[in-house]
């Protein structure tokens, strides 16, 4: 932490005056890296800010220079002859060499001690499975047997092991907020701890090119407190599904025939294995991987057409009648 | 500028400064094969990270035919004296001579390709094939290329042969098969790395 | 060669000639072959850039359904692939090409058809790429292809296999073109022009070839075991058939990496030596600025990891490619305060082609530390695959290879077309490029850091991104209006008369000897090299010209020859027969090629002599 402060102290200005120009400009700060709630993310802000300050000391440096020349010495018309011709100076030449190599050190030396905290996963950490799917995110909690998609449920204050495979192509989780991204690369197991300081709904999505529906494979990090996320994972490993109304029923029984060999629902006998794990819906702010917000109308416009809705979705057309898309919504929304 | 300046100048000119060939082509060549070196390496080191992965297929230490792949890799390896006494026979301007020394390297390049033909062939009713497993891929790949190179060399060295046989030898011939010949040497030495990291590493285990 | 004085005994031999057209296609003069390189390299810009705009376009406003996100996909793809391989890299070859020969004194390349078999392998392949468009399947996994992804379960289209043979056709020819000019600049220099007093940008040619022969193979590996794992069921990067998806990622960086000092080392060499032109002052720190260079291309191929920050390779791994990422940034410094000291104390000519010369440095400083802060490891965490990326590599790519290009292009084109450009549209041209630019790409770096990441082909409202997408997308149409400036002086200055003298810069090396456009022989007497600035030197320390190495009399030229674009021609029509599996069509044409392949290795060109006229040739 030595040399986060150090390089505040060096930055304090121009972080302010930074932080006014690139945030003001639009007050939000939904996914960014620039509004860090955990240690990791807030780590790397600090090397962001560290060495956007060398940076930008030496930019300003040679510009400045670059400017003074280029009025200084623009050519005139009461020039007379050659300007002095210089082949070079050894001194100067030495000093723009190690200079910039002592600058570098600065940089390096958080450099390499990052790369080994990041690196090295805490022993005590909290594991979740990351199983990336083109184009959605399958979130399993080994021990509990409690799987979820799309939306990732994980205690405040706790470092929580990102235990990252994918089942296609490769994917990047990435959570700006939380900390910076790691890939999901198929024959590969890869980790990546993270933490949250707050809690509160974070955004993700995948940073790395997936095919047609990249743009819409994100995500949420739900962080709670360690009373609710016990609660939730309590409610998750004992789901209960309640139907009651006709057309719920008729919903569940289209879902078994369509539907329940892709999907499972915990508490049901669906246990499909292709598609999102489904069990509490309606606890999840959105569907299709962050595409839409979960309401009635979009699940209905979802089951609609998938592939409209998020492109290059494995989810196909099923040519479903608006009775038959109303009864698996009506079903759909107990999931609770 | 008069022409004994310019004599005097033509002493100070520029390649010798580095002590590279100054035949173009000579140098090109060389170049060239720095390039393919690279190839190789890139094609070796896939190999080397792949060879593992056999699945259920053949491994590398149950399918290598060592002894006959000692006797193809003679084989080659006398050509590239077979091809040095060719260029040798060149250099003494004796025609006959080199061109009875490339027909020798070509017939033994053709051996090889026979040998590696036979070990393919073998291999594959062993199941080991391009799509078999990855190290099914990176071996066929390799070996393969290099194959494809020592046919690339026959029919090089056959064409000069020909050349020399219709219209005999000149300057520029001369170069044109002291190049081939180089060529050869390369894919020679490449083929004793495959034969170190692939065959002889790949029965150690 | 023995064999030449015997030729100049007066032997006759017959040399076909062609006009018209043909003498374009059959043309082995490394001057024509430049400017074909360069004329096609901004052809394929005007796709690049077409392609630029729609996905800006499309990020104008969230949710936008202007095109597909498949669409989208290969929009990008073919964008990068465009302008890395049919833009940046042809068009400094193309200088290379018309401006090394004449600044180190020869009379050609080394191998001058090999040199025509170059340019056309690289016409035709990006021809081939672009025709995946007619079969309805264009490469759409990003330029650099990943793996699962750009494999055949996955992409089962052909755009794929487009990517694959077009990109090997035109790096064979770009190896090629490596072999050629690290033979023509290591040997064939005009008496006197020793290494060190070779120009800079001849330098950039040289470190940048040597780049090429290490970079390609390793990328022409890579594409003929996606080849194979297409094509054929191989398992290099099927990771159910024991492949490796990381397999990919190496090779293709281990060439990526190098590839981008491939671009960006002429753009040095450029500014090299239109600084000095128009500061009326000798480059600051020449030896520096030469070692410099070969320290960058040495370091190159040490960092390519850092491309794979985010693959979990682990921190030792990390930490080691940081710092040598980190290293690069010392040599580019030297040269960057070098370029600064050339400019302290001289005499500052504001032509257009300094002004994108000097703009240059700002925007490649920007770049350049972008790049440092990108290669602290557990930082670029946050930043890879984000635009912050985007921004920082067109800070270097379009800042610096593409600025010096341009600068280029305003420099040599008397040189190249003996016309000079018109100064006014000129300067309305620069400005334009340079505040699009900036526009453009500098918001990129706070979008990126706000979390969007690059290759989406839409993103939702309420992230912050819109306004500064809107801004990027304004920033693309002032630059499309630069360009088109551009375009416009471009033909109307071609339009005019060709009355370029010989030296409209009072320039310092030898192609500034010899007439606008240089004859097809560059110089009726090989110059004599008494120094470094071997004509300036002679201006303003000697008479005014060059001495000459050797008497007057005919040169020897080589003929021209219809054999490269046969050779490359049928090359592409058996990648036809790849694309199609067709066993048939691909292997007849492949036999083809190398039946002309043989022919050209038996065949022996006499070339023929011409008699250059008195003064034609120097001045």
């Amino acid at each position: 932490m030595r040399w986060k402060q150090r390089g505040f102290r060096v930055t304090l200005p121009l972080l302010a005056v930074g932080a006014a120009v690139l945030l003001s400009g639009c007050g939000v700060s939904k996914q960014s890296a620039l509004a860090p709630v955990g240690p990791v993310a807030r780590a790397q802000l600090g090397m962001f800010w560290e060495s956007l300050a060398i940076m930008t000391g030496i930019f300003v440096i040679v510009v400045a220079v670059f400017l003074y020349s280029l009025i200084r010495f623009r050519a005139r018309k009461t020039d007379t002859g050659l300007p002095k011709q210089v082949h070079g100076n050894t001194t100067l030449e030495i000093a723009w060499t190690i200079i910039p190599i002592v600058l570098l050190v600065f940089l390096a030396i958080p450099t390499v001690h990052y790369a080994y905290a990041f690196g090295d996963v805490p022993p005590n950490a909290m594991k979740v499975d990351v199983v990336g799917h083109q184009f959605w995110w399958e979130f399993d909690y080994p021990g509990s047997g409690v799987t979820t998609a799309n939306q990732v449920h994980i205690p405040v204050n706790t470092k929580v092991d990102f235990v990252l495979t994918s089942a296609d192509v490769i994917h990047s989780f990435w959570v700006p907020r939380l900390g910076g991204k790691t890939d999901l690369i198929p024959g590969r197991v890869n980790n990546l701890w993270l933490e949250s300081n707050q809690t509160g709904t974070f955004y993700g999505q995948c940073a790395q090119l997936c095919g047609a529906g990249h743009a819409y494979m994100k995500f949420t990090v739900l962080v709670q407190t360690q009373a609710a996320y016990d609660a939730w994972l309590q409610s998750m490993q004992h789901p209960t599904v309640s139907v009651t109304t006709p057309l719920e029923q008729a919903g569940m029984k289209l879902f078994s025939q369509d539907c329940a060999t892709c999907h499972t629902i915990g508490g049901t006998a669906f246990n499909g294995k292709v598609g999102p794990n489904l069990t509490e819906l309606m606890q999840r702010p959105t569907i299709a991987a962050g595409t839409l917000t979960n309401t009635p109308a979009n699940l209905a416009q979802w089951l609609h057409n998938p592939p409209a809705v998020k492109p290059g979705a494995l989810m196909p057309n099923l040519h479903l009648s608006q009775t038959q898309i109303q009864s698996l919504v009506a079903f759909l929304e107990t999931l609770k | 500028m008069s022409t004994t300046d310019a004599h005097v100048v033509a002493q100070q000119t520029q390649p010798t400064e580095i002590g590279l060939p100054k035949d173009n082509k000579v140098l090109g060549l060389w170049i060239f094969l720095a390039g393919e070196s690279a190839f190789f390496a890139s094609l070796i080191g896939t190999y080397l990270g792949l060879h593992g992965a056999t699945l259920h297929g053949p491994t590398a230490q149950s399918i290598f035919d060592l002894p006959l792949t000692t006797v193809a890799t003679l084989i080659l390896l006398t050509s590239s004296l077979t091809v040095v006494l060719g260029v040798q026979a060149m250099q003494r301007k004796d025609v006959r001579g080199m061109q009875i020394w490339l027909w020798v390297t070509a017939l033994l390049g053709i051996f090889f390709l026979e040998f590696q033909g036979y070990e393919f062939f073998t291999f594959y009713n062993k199941g080991l094939t391009l799509h078999s497993s990855a190290f099914g891929s990176a071996f066929f790949t390799l070996t393969g290329f290099h194959g494809l190179h020592v046919l690339f060399g026959v029919f090089w060295i056959l064409l000069l042969l020909f050349q020399s046989l219709k219209h005999g030898i000149n300057e520029e011939r001369t170069s044109k098969v002291f190049i081939a010949s180089l060529y050869w040497h390369f894919v020679d030495v490449v083929w004793v790395v495959i034969f170190t990291l692939v065959y002889l590493a790949g029965k150690v285990g | 060669m023995a064999a030449i004085p015997e030729r100049l005994a007066g032997i006759h031999h017959e040399t076909r000639t062609y006009t018209g057209i043909w003498s374009w296609l059959a043309s082995v003069d490394h001057k024509k072959i430049g400017i074909m390189y360069i004329v096609s390299a901004l052809f394929f810009m005007a796709f690049g850039g077409a392609e630029a705009l729609i996905v800006r376009l499309q990020l104008w406003q969230p949710n936008n359904h202007l095109v597909s996100a498949e669409t989208f996909n290969q929009l990008f793809t073919m964008h990068g692939v465009t302008m890395i391989f049919l833009v940046a890299m042809p068009i400094l070859i193309g200088f290379i090409n018309a401006i090394v020969p004449l600044q180190i004194g020869a009379r050609d390349v080394a191998f001058p058809r090999m040199n025509a078999l170059s340019l056309w392998l690289f016409v035709f392949g990006g021809l081939f790429l672009y025709s995946s468009f007619l079969f309805g399947s264009m490469p759409d996994a990003g330029w650099f292809n990943y793996v699962p992804l750009s494999g055949a379960h996955y992409s089962p289209g052909v755009g794929i296999d487009f990517y694959d043979i077009g990109l090997q056709i035109t790096g064979i020819g770009t190896l090629m073109t490596a072999i050629n000019f690290l033979v023509t600049i290591l040997n064939m220099r005009a008496p006197g022009m020793r290494l060190l007093r070779m120009p800079l940008f001849t330098w950039s040619a040289l470190i940048t070839m040597l780049l090429i022969l290490f970079a390609f193979p390793p990328i022409t590996v890579n594409l003929i075991l996606q080849m194979f794992d297409r094509l054929f069921g191989a398992n290099f990067f099927n990771i159910a058939g024991g492949g490796n998806a990381l397999l990919w990622q190496n090779l293709f960086w281990i060439f990526g990496h190098p590839e981008v000092y491939i671009v960006i080392l002429p753009a040095f060499g450029i500014i090299s030596e239109i600084v000095p032109v128009f500061a009326k002052k000798v480059l600051f720190g020449y030896e520096s600025m030469a070692m410099a260079l070969s320290i960058i291309a040495f370091l190159s191929f040490m960092v390519w990891t850092h491309h794979m920050f985010a693959d979990g390779l682990g921190p030792v791994v990390n930490s080691i490619f940081a710092i040598t990422s980190m290293l690069i940034a010392v040599p580019t410094g030297i040269k960057i305060f070098n370029w600064l000291a050339t400019l302290w104390g001289g005499r500052i000519h504001f032509k257009t082609a300094m002004m994108y010369a000097l703009s240059f440095i700002p925007l490649f400083v920007i770049g350049g530390v972008s790049g440092v802060m990108l290669a602290m490891a557990p930082a670029d965490l946050q930043y890879n695959d984000s635009y912050f990326v985007v921004a920082h590599f067109h800070y270097v790519l379009f800042g610096g290879t593409l600025m010096g290009a341009l600068a280029g292009l305003y420099y040599w084109f008397p040189k190249i077309w003996g016309r000079v450009l018109n100064e006014t549209l000129g300067k309305w041209n620069f400005w334009l490029v340079f505040i699009g630019f900036n526009v453009t790409f500098f918001p990129m770096h706070i979008v990126g850091l706000e979390g969007m990441p690059r290759r989406i082909a839409t993103y939702s409202a309420g992230y912050g991104w819109t306004i500064w997408n809107q801004v990027s997308t304004v920033g693309a149409f002032i630059l499309l209006v630069g360009m088109l400036i551009l375009l416009y002086n471009l033909i109307t200055t071609f339009m005019r008369k060709a009355d370029a003298p010989g030296d409209p810069w009072d320039g310092r090396a030898l192609e500034w000897a010899t007439s606008s456009p240089a004859p097809e022989y560059n110089f009726a007497q090989t110059p004599l090299v008494r120094a470094r600035d071997a004509f300036w030197v002679e201006k303003y320390e000697g008479d005014g010209t060059v001495p000459a190495a050797e008497p007057a009399g005919p040169i020897h030229m080589p003929s021209p020859s219809l054999a490269p674009i046969g050779i490359a021609f049928t090359l592409v029509l058996a990648g036809y027969g790849a694309v199609l599996h067709s066993a048939v069509i691909g292997g007849f044409f492949l036999l083809v090629t190398f039946w002309q392949i043989g022919r050209s290795l038996v065949a022996e060109d006499h070339g023929y002599h011409v008699t250059p006229q008195i003064g034609g040739g120097s001045q």
